[in-house]
């Protein structure tokens, strides 16, 4: 009976999306992290940024985390968009007049839509550097490491579409904020892990790392946009 | 004060059912919600109309049959409070009042304002329970002691009326709310802990089954639930499971 | 001449329940399989009894009118539960919980009965802390007790101010598990509209599915009633809006007798009547009296300025101000028993002195209580020569403490704060003492019909005492029906199902829809709650807290006619087959119009005052209750008759070996 309950019950699933969420939520520390070194100016900047991206796709430790994190967002949009259509046919028939705002925030209640438009995020996001990374006509830099470095300025530096491409990319990120707002400290609730004394500091932990985290992820293309 | 009355009214269980205006004169201010409905009532019986039923007893704010979704929240505005509890001087001259009844897959209409909550009750029936059989031997009351806290939360748990607001108030018209204020009070005392594993599962199973959705965190049934049961049950809940579970 | 046999067994007092569980006669397990047993009813003592009685093996159908058994409305049961476990160590027995008791009702019940209920009162503790009943308990983890009126010792046990709440969820848990077992059949949104007696015996009912409107057959070897008691018949009371006396008053028109209707138990501190569309009353919990004194100004021109708002409570000088329970009673004050506090504001307030715009209010004052306090916790906190606001703000945070939410109840109620004004408050009907007459085995005089909890007479007496109903409706279904129930359904392991194709159920049935389309078909005019209205008028002003021949006599006219107008002119919209609140509320008011009467035509014949049951023509020259011990010490039981008003009365010696008569005082 176990087994099957930790796939199939209700609060399995919220496991499931807790644990993938949580996951995700390193994922983007690491990814952040990496990201920062686009900062970094030059030839150097350029070197520094193409070397990691090798390791990156290289490493074989760096490998299994990939597909844990590929498989966590696969997970996480699927199991996500079970639980929605569950929970849409809970209840078939809809109130003429709700007032949700006087009992709950937005992001809590909308975690599907902005998780659907992060899904779109991360195709299009994959689609323009991890997919040219891997498979597209990509040169080479001083140290003979494919040059991505270049192709991530190009892209937000574009005559036609660079602010486009920005605006969008900061889009996103306010999505993140919103979505991690109520995700982190949702995933502690989901999981049991509630305490007197420290839910509320994971709840300010939550709030912290909801707005540090996109704001610096935001901060990279609009600094190579308008300041690179 | 007169009001204008916006009522779901439904025939039966099989009828679409539809949005009704009604209006309302000399309300007095100090009139409960419900004895304005009274006098509605009174005013459609007169002129030969149906009365809009709905679900009351005590009107105190304790047997949990009174459940009107009043201007889009459970129980109306106010916090802590039933319908029966609520009065009009919350309201003002003029003002427009959507009643609606508790909206779920769970909670089947059966007559306008009126709903089917017998879900909580199979719910309640799959392990809200110890098993204990009658008898004049248990062991004496005094005979485990309890921490006092584990008493006053188990208390503090036990306190849900099964109103169903949590379910009416959720997005998803999640229990969990409910199911999990028995899971945390027979957890939290040594005599509910033998059981504790089976309960959870099967409980978390029949409120799966009855068609409740899913618990998405949001708080809004900690908000809404007049007895201001905490959402710490449903994390509660949510360990309990896992342990079950688990092992 | 007496149809009455108690039967109660012989012996000692102390030995009686003892001796007789050892002499009954059982069921064996496997022939328990092969009896119905109807439950009508699902709060403390039907929940239980439905719970025990399928543990232990019989099949089970129970019945109630709400939507789901947790409804019942022994859930609004404030204060605590008594019982006789001495755990405070302060010379509490099983004797003086009975003596108590007795003394309590005025010396108007059972000795042998409320003996046996002392006794198991101390299993029922036991029994609900096994099934997870979070009751208060102290830093130690052991339960905590605390004191109720008139009683020397702590031995109400409690949970906040949600006793009775989380009593009876123990007991629809212990339901809910039997449900489960497939022991107990539960039928939710059902009314009983009939009791069906086959041969002389009880052997089903007729009921109403309130969702579908279908009328429906139930048999059974036996009928358990514990549908509560009938406090709506005065239309406002403390009852839930569904409580009813339909159960027990066909059971009552089909022969089982109804022993002392008129003995009411008038609660002194409830929310006063604030306009004509109330529909209930709220009570708040005696406990208050341990700190709230109550008052009314002395001066007739103060209270005039008080109703037209010109001058505030606050404004009254203390020299102006009559403590009228302090003055009368100085040895209990504010703490004397119900019936005696609720007597002594209907005098104030008759004389002219309430104090809100209908004259039916008297005040119930923390302020003192507040100002004590205060100081106190001064003191407690080391701090020197404190303002008068400190301690103001000292002694009302000791104040929340305690009734914290009772306060709140009270401002969500009436909006007004009771930390800056007094509390309004005023008596108002609460529980009922009378019920259908039982002997000691619980069965009415119907043979295998059964009443327990507040629907039997046979506890309390003329008065109950504070946290005793929910004593006496566990213990009648955990530890008292399940014995004496088998003793009666042993002669039935032969009997095989009882059919319900049979002429008595068609006759019932028939009866039942013949109630119902004459009231659908009526046509008539007015609603069913303005019947009720004029009902509960009668009864209170004539039939309620203090009573006399004169009234009496008016009340019995008065309820006749107005029932012979209900049928006339009375209008239920709707149909039949039909989800039809207005429909259910107006069979129930149709029986409270029949049990009015006779409750009007009880209190005419007791000529005496006892308990809740105050005869002006019988009082003491202060004004106190005067009881007739050589006329009056029995119950009365009456016998349907055809019409109310020709009921038949029948007396049950109530003979007290153990116990001295004396008169109550409380000076």
């Amino acid at each position: 009976m176990a087994q099957s309950v930790l796939l199939k019950s209700s609060l399995a699933k919220k496991y499931w999306m807790a644990l993938t969420g949580l996951f995700l939520c390193l994922f983007l520390v690491g990814h952040l992290a990496g990201n920062l070194q686009l900062f970094i100016g030059g030839i150097e900047g350029q070197l520094q940024f193409n070397e990691y991206a090798k390791f990156m796709t290289t490493n074989p430790l760096v490998k299994i985390l990939s597909y844990v994190t590929y498989i966590s967002i696969i997970f996480h949009a699927i199991d996500g968009l079970l639980l929605t259509i569950k929970n849409k046919s809970a209840r078939p028939v809809k109130y003429h007049n709700e007032k949700a705002s006087a009992n709950s925030a937005w992001a809590s209640r909308n975690m599907g839509i902005l998780g659907t438009i992060l899904l779109v995020f991360i195709i299009t996001h994959m689609m323009n550097f991890w997919y040219e990374m891997h498979w597209g006509e990509i040169g080479v830099d001083a140290n003979g490491n494919k040059d991505l470095h270049t192709i991530v300025i190009a892209f937000f530096k574009d005559a036609s579409m660079g602010l486009v491409f920005t605006l969008a990319y900061v889009l996103s990120m306010l999505a993140v904020a919103f979505h991690l707002s109520h995700g982190f400290q949702s995933a502690f609730q989901s999981l049991g892990l509630r305490h007197e004394k420290y839910t509320p500091i994971i709840q300010k932990i939550g709030f912290a790392f909801a707005l540090l985290v996109p704001l610096a992820f935001a901060a990279i293309p609009l600094y190579i946009h308008f300041v690179y | 004060m007169n009001l204008t009355l916006k009522i779901w009214r439904q025939k039966n269980s099989k009828d679409k059912g539809k949005m009704e205006t009604y209006p309302v004169k000399d309300i007095s201010p100090d009139m409960s919600f419900l004895e304005m409905m009274d006098v509605l009532n009174n005013q459609l019986i007169e002129s030969g109309q149906d009365p809009v039923a709905f679900d009351h007893d005590c009107r105190e704010g304790i047997c949990g049959m009174c459940s009107m979704f009043i201007n889009g929240e459970a129980h109306g505005p106010g916090r802590g409070i039933t319908t029966c509890q609520l009065h009009m001087r919350s309201f003002k001259d003029g003002d427009t009042i959507y009643i609606e009844p508790w909206r779920a897959a769970a909670f089947p209409v059966i007559k306008d304002l009126v709903v089917d909550r017998s879900s909580f009750d199979r719910v309640i029936q799959a392990g809200g329970y110890v098993s204990v059989n009658t008898s004049g031997n248990t062991q004496d009351a005094n005979a485990i002691p309890v921490p006092k806290e584990d008493a006053d939360k188990a208390f503090d748990a036990a306190t849900c009326i099964g109103c169903g607001a949590c379910v009416a108030t959720c997005k998803n018209s999640s229990a969990m709310l409910f199911v999990s204020a028995k899971i945390s009070q027979l957890a939290l005392l040594p005599q509910g802990k033998v059981e504790a594993k089976q309960r959870a599962l099967n409980m978390v199973k029949q409120m799966d089954e009855e068609g409740f959705g899913n618990c998405s965190n949001t708080g809004a049934c900690e908000v809404e639930c007049p007895k201001g049961i905490s959402l710490e049950n449903i994390a509660r809940m949510n360990r309990e499971y896992l342990k079950a579970s688990t092992s | 001449m007496s149809k009455l046999d108690s039967k109660v067994p012989e012996g000692p007092l102390k030995d009686k329940w003892t001796n007789y569980k050892d002499h009954i006669n059982l069921v064996n397990p496997a022939n328990k399989r092969l009896i119905d047993v109807i439950v009508v009813g699902t709060g403390l003592a039907g929940g239980s009894a439905a719970a025990s009685l399928a543990e232990l093996g019989y099949n089970v159908k129970a019945f109630c009118f709400q939507d789901s058994p947790r409804r019942a409305h022994s859930i609004a049961a404030q204060g605590g539960i008594n019982a006789a476990k001495n755990y405070q160590g302060d010379g509490d027995s099983t004797y003086r919980l009975f003596y108590d008791t007795v003394k309590g009702g005025d010396y108007r019940s059972r000795e042998a009965n409320v003996y046996r209920l002392a006794e198991v009162s101390a299993n029922i503790i036991d029994q609900c802390v096994a099934q997870g009943v979070p009751f208060a308990r102290e830093y130690g983890g052991l339960l905590d007790n605390r004191s109720f009126g008139g009683v020397l010792v702590s031995r109400t046990f409690y949970a906040k101010g949600q006793t009775g709440q989380q009593l009876l969820l123990g007991a629809y848990s212990a339901l809910s598990r039997q449900i489960a077992r497939g022991k107990v059949t539960m039928y939710n949104r059902h009314e009983m509209l009939e009791l069906v007696i086959v041969d002389g015996k009880a052997r089903g009912i007729i009921a109403r599915n309130l969702v579908t409107g279908e009328i429906e057959r139930h048999s059974a070897h036996a009928v358990v009633l514990c549908t509560g008691g009938y406090g709506n018949v005065f239309f406002l009371s403390t009852n839930a809006m569904g409580s009813n006396v339909t159960a027990a008053w066909k059971a009552h028109k089909q022969g089982a007798f109804f022993a002392n209707p008129c003995y009411t138990q008038i609660h002194p501190t409830c929310i006063p009547v604030s306009g004509d569309y109330q529909s209930k009353l709220t009570l708040m919990s005696e406990s208050l009296r341990n700190d709230g004194r109550i008052w009314v100004p002395k001066k007739i021109e103060d209270v005039k300025a008080i109703r037209e708002g010109k001058l505030k409570p606050k404004d009254i000088k203390e020299e102006d101000r009559d403590y009228y329970l302090e003055r009368r009673y100085p040895s209990f004050g504010n703490l004397v028993p119900r019936d005696v506090a609720s007597r002594a504001a209907k005098e104030r307030c008759d004389a002219g002195f309430g104090v809100n715009k209908t004259g039916e209010a008297v005040f119930l004052d923390f302020s003192s209580a507040i100002e004590r306090y205060g100081k106190t916790e001064a003191n407690i906190q080391g701090i020197e020569n404190p303002s008068k606001e400190k301690i103001i703000e000292l002694g009302k945070k000791v104040v929340e403490a305690k009734y914290g939410n009772l306060f709140q109840m009270y401002e969500k109620i009436t909006d007004d704060n009771p930390y800056e004004t007094p509390m309004k408050i005023y008596p108002a009907v609460h529980y009922t003492m009378g019920g259908l007459w039982v002997d000691y085995n619980l069965m009415t005089t119907i043979p295998g019909c059964y009443a327990c909890g507040e629907a039997n007479f046979s506890d309390h007496g003329a008065n109950r005492l504070g946290a005793s109903a929910l004593m006496q409706g566990l213990a009648d279904g955990y530890f008292v029906l399940p014995y004496t129930i088998g003793d009666y359904l042993s002669k039935d392991i032969r009997t095989g199902k009882i059919p319900t194709n049979s002429p008595e159920f068609d006759a019932a049935e028939a009866k039942v829809k013949e109630q119902l389309s004459k009231l659908i078909d009526n046509n008539g005019t007015k609603s069913v709650d303005y019947f009720h209205k004029r009902l509960g008028k009668i009864m209170w002003d004539k039939c309620g807290m203090a009573r006399n021949e004169k009234g009496l006599n008016e009340a019995l006219v008065e309820i006749a006619q107005l029932r012979e107008e209900f049928w006339k002119d009375v209008k239920v919209p709707g149909k039949m087959n039909e989800f039809n609140p207005e429909l259910e509320k107006a069979g129930r008011v149709a029986d409270f119009l029949e049990l009015g009467e006779l409750f009007a035509k009880d209190a005419l014949h007791r000529n005496e005052s006892c308990g809740g049951h105050f005869r002006e023509e019988y009082q003491t020259e202060e004004g106190e209750a005067k009881r007739d011990d050589v006329n009056f010490a029995y119950a009365a039981a009456w016998e349907y008759k055809g019409k109310p008003g020709d009921a038949v009365l029948h007396k049950e010696e109530l003979k007290f070996e153990n116990i001295e008569l004396k008169q109550r005082s409380y000076k």
